[in-house]
């Protein structure tokens, strides 16, 4: 097989696909493609730059990993300290704020643990605990994932048992899960805006400053990885931080409510 | 949820009225394992034949190779194609990541134990004087092997439907190395991943029809040929 694969690969390598036009590889976390953000504003830097923006969205975990593989180009991600330790790791180049939403806690309108308002997030997933009210967990690693599992670090409390479900999915299906098992979830607000009407699930908790949702923007150490497309990467996070991209984030909305907060200034 | 009529009218319009995303989608699975087959079909052919009408030793290890190959999951071959081709693995400098190059390799991986298999049970089949007669009359090895070929056609055509039917169905493999990406790797089965996550039943059934109706008529095809073959003895 190794010896026919051999010219097999030249020739793919060979088709014109590969080598001509511009393309930038961004890897992203999937509440910034499957709300729709990216759709809405990325026509415009192709436009502008002549440059391809191929998206590929993936968990937060997994895209911080293709950056320190040097398969992706640029990262779109929200994992404050697991960007930290990347940039100090040496993997990251460049890493800028670009804006932010918040988290929220979903649940069954009957809501069994009976957390509908609260305010403080450690509080209401202690009573979901003491409740062994169905909770569904991203449990993929994702940015998402991450921030859930400070809170409950935050609630002193090692979520398990057969009411603790970890889905291993993107943040629509978990929120799927959610409503067809009666559950609560931790969702972004971008993608939980997107599938509210999709599903019967009310919003119960949010407000609370630890749910703060930051995303940055990171390029990858061109010391470690010298032929990725460094020039576009660089110029899509000049542009994402542009004043007129933040605006038009600002005034990104899905059912008439805002998702993202610009945050580059 | 809307119902599942509202749903199922909305895909039929969807595809009918030309969607361009959707026959995008639609294009990258053809292309890619059109392209994948075609690469497949001149390298495993001959393999299948020689593994089919010669003995040698060490046949029966390649051959149970191939067989243990035909049930090797998807998404181990993924798996194991995304070490390979990350930019990080040995292959990375090839930049191959992420691309349709990489899902047609994928493709071409997947499909060839299933043609080398199927190809091996119709070339030993086929009666071996038809190959000898040739050779006798002076025909060429390549000569003497396509008149061979063309007899036993439809064993042969059976191999290449049912190898394509398992590379334009599956998921793991081209989700791994494609990364799902809009226009140049997001293909059928992907997108249909996809669109259920984000709650879009509509596109997923449509796209879903596509591949019924594919994998639906290949079967059938797959069954008259392996009919005729047989009749043809």
């Amino acid at each position: 097989m190794g010896l026919m694969l051999k010219p097999l690969l030249l020739l793919l390598v060979l088709s014109p696909l590969a080598a001509h036009a511009d393309f930038l590889k961004l890897a992203t976390t999937t509440s910034t493609y499957n709300s729709g953000l990216l759709d809405a504003i990325v026509p415009d830097f192709e436009r502008q730059t002549g440059t391809h923006v191929l998206i590929i969205a993936v968990g937060t975990g997994k895209a911080l990993r293709m950056g320190r593989d040097g398969d992706a180009d640029l990262l779109l991600v929200h994992a404050p300290e697991a960007e930290k330790e990347f940039m100090d790791n040496g993997y990251g180049n460049n890493r800028r704020a670009v804006m932010y939403n918040d988290f929220v806690i979903v649940g069954p309108a009957s809501d069994p643990a009976a957390i509908a308002g609260q305010t403080d997030v450690a509080h209401a997933l202690q009573k979901i605990a003491r409740a062994q009210a169905v909770f569904v967990s991203r449990g993929d690693d994702s940015g998402t994932h991450k921030k859930e599992r400070h809170l409950w670090l935050a609630a002193t409390l090692t979520p398990a048992g057969s009411w603790y479900r970890e889905a291993g999915q993107g943040m629509g299906k978990v929120l799927q899960i959610a409503d067809e098992l009666q559950g609560y979830a931790l969702t972004d607000r971008g993608t939980w805006l997107a599938y509210k009407n999709k599903v019967t699930l009310k919003l119960v908790v949010e407000g609370d400053q630890r749910l703060f949702n930051p995303y940055s923007v990171m390029q990858i150490n061109p010391e470690r990885f010298a032929d990725l497309n460094h020039t576009a990467a660089l110029s899509f996070s000049d542009w994402l931080r542009s004043s007129e991209t933040q605006q038009k984030i600002k005034h990104f909305r899905i059912n008439g409510e805002p998702l993202f907060i610009p945050s580059a200034n | 949820m809307e119902s599942l009529a509202t749903t199922t009218y909305q895909a039929l319009a969807l595809l009918l009225s030309g969607d361009r995303e959707l026959w995008a989608i639609i294009g990258v699975s053809f292309r890619t394992t059109m392209i994948a087959i075609l690469i497949a079909v001149p390298l495993a052919f001959p393999i299948g034949f020689i593994l089919g009408t010669t003995k040698f030793r060490g046949r029966w290890a390649l051959i149970s190779l191939f067989n243990t190959l035909l049930s090797v999951p998807t998404v181990v071959i993924g798996l194991l194609l995304y070490l390979l081709l990350s930019r990080s693995g040995p292959l990375g400098d090839l930049r191959l990541l992420f691309t349709d190059q990489a899902m047609i390799i994928g493709q071409v991986l997947l499909a060839f134990p299933v043609l080398v298999a199927m190809s091996l049970a119709a070339f030993k089949a086929a009666e071996r004087n038809i190959w000898e007669t040739a050779r006798t009359l002076g025909a060429s090895p390549v000569r003497a092997l396509l008149t061979l070929m063309h007899e036993i056609r439809y064993g042969l055509a059976a191999a290449g439907a049912a190898a394509y039917g398992r590379i334009v169905a599956e998921i793991g493999c081209s989700m791994m190395v494609g990364g799902n990406i809009l226009y140049h790797t997001r293909n059928i089965p992907t997108a249909i991943a996809l669109e259920t996550s984000k709650g879009n039943f509509s596109q997923g059934i449509a796209l879903g029809f596509v591949l019924l109706i594919l994998a639906t008529s290949l079967n059938a095809a797959v069954i008259t040929l392996q009919r005729r073959s047989e009749h043809h003895r």
